[in-house]
């Protein structure tokens, strides 16, 4: 039986972090095989942020990139709340090696990924 | 014209046309690149890059200014920035099935992660985003999601372009629906279907957008 092991990373533990520190965290962990499900998720810039920093650790026989799914942030932030620095906060994301995770249908609904044993 | 389209005229006479830095953006693949060409062509007489069936052909960001894009009364001048594809994995033996050989796919590959990072930096040097989508694929991908994501956040105006509507399975309808409060035009930047349109609403919304 293979076993598959998926890490619930609660929204305290990321906040606790610097962006740079989130980012390493997570690229750390895909890039050791784990599949990670992140109560509250990734900011738009820090999507961005993570994806270039996976380009940088990209080596083709060993990491071939991330697969990265997660709902999109709710509702709409007044004018007057941007002024005021405030966003929307992200929501539930799963973050999972590219060669391992495999996303099977998503909507605005649901995300189904199947994960693969070795 | 009525009496606010001739102050309009009369104000752009005065300062001058205005002029925008617009990145074409989306996955590998979408035809970004057949766009800037079409783009680059029908109001410049040139292209800008080559297109290829292989994912990321377009490796390096490709640039064309002062293109005039006209729209009745109205013009817009731009600077077209066609980006690399935006992609969270890039496994070179995707290039090898296409017929590249191992070392060729190598560094295919290293230039496309490279070309990733130049395309997602150039978001903050861009006036407003053409958001290029396949409109025979799900649209619901963390890359579009992303990308309107951010430049949500940078409070850019971002145009999305279904493409490939030329293509059985398309489904424009879907992306609208995805993302219902951006402006969709489905196009077929190879055939140049709707892309009259497409100049339409660049110009009316480009044409808000203040460059940096």
């Amino acid at each position: 039986m293979t076993e598959i092991k998926v890490n619930l990373i609660s929204h305290q533990k990321l906040e606790s972090m610097t962006v740079d520190e989130k980012i390493d965290f997570i690229l750390e962990e895909v890039k050791h095989g784990e599949v990670l499900v992140l109560e509250r998720g990734l900011t738009p810039e820090e999507q961005s942020k993570l994806i270039e920093k996976t380009m940088k650790e990209i080596k083709p026989d060993k990491f071939i990139g991330i697969e990265i799914e997660g709902y999109r942030e709710d509702g709409k932030v007044t004018w007057l709340q941007k002024v005021l620095g405030k966003i929307r906060p992200p929501r539930m994301t799963v973050i999972g090696p590219a060669d391992k995770l495999k996303t099977i249908h998503r909507d605005d609904n649901i995300i189904k990924t199947i994960i693969l044993g070795r | 014209m009525g009496l606010l389209g001739k102050l309009k005229a009369a104000l752009r006479s005065i300062f001058g046309k205005k002029h925008v830095r617009i990145g074409i953006y989306g996955p590998p693949n979408a035809g970004k690149t057949t766009l800037a060409n079409r783009i680059a062509r029908d109001w410049s007489g040139d292209v800008v890059g080559s297109v290829s069936e292989i994912p990321h052909e377009t490796r390096r960001a490709q640039k064309k200014d002062n293109v005039v894009i006209k729209n009745g009364d109205s013009s817009l001048t731009i600077d077209i920035i066609d980006t690399p594809g935006i992609a969270t994995k890039v496994d070179f033996h995707e290039f090898m099935e296409h017929g590249l050989s191992e070392e060729d796919s190598r560094r295919r590959a290293k230039e496309a992660t490279e070309g990733v990072i130049e395309a997602i930096r150039w978001l903050d040097n861009v006036d407003g985003v053409i958001l290029l989508m396949d409109s025979t694929k799900n649209p619901f991908t963390q890359v579009n999601v992303t990308i309107i994501g951010n430049l949500e956040a940078r409070d850019l105006p971002v145009l999305i372009a279904a493409n490939k509507i030329d293509l059985d399975g398309s489904t424009p309808a879907t992306i609208k629906s995805a993302f219902p409060q951006h402006d969709v035009v489905p196009i077929s930047a190879l055939t140049g279907y709707n892309i009259e349109m497409l100049y339409e609403v660049m110009v009316k919304l480009f044409g808000k957008a203040r460059r940096k």
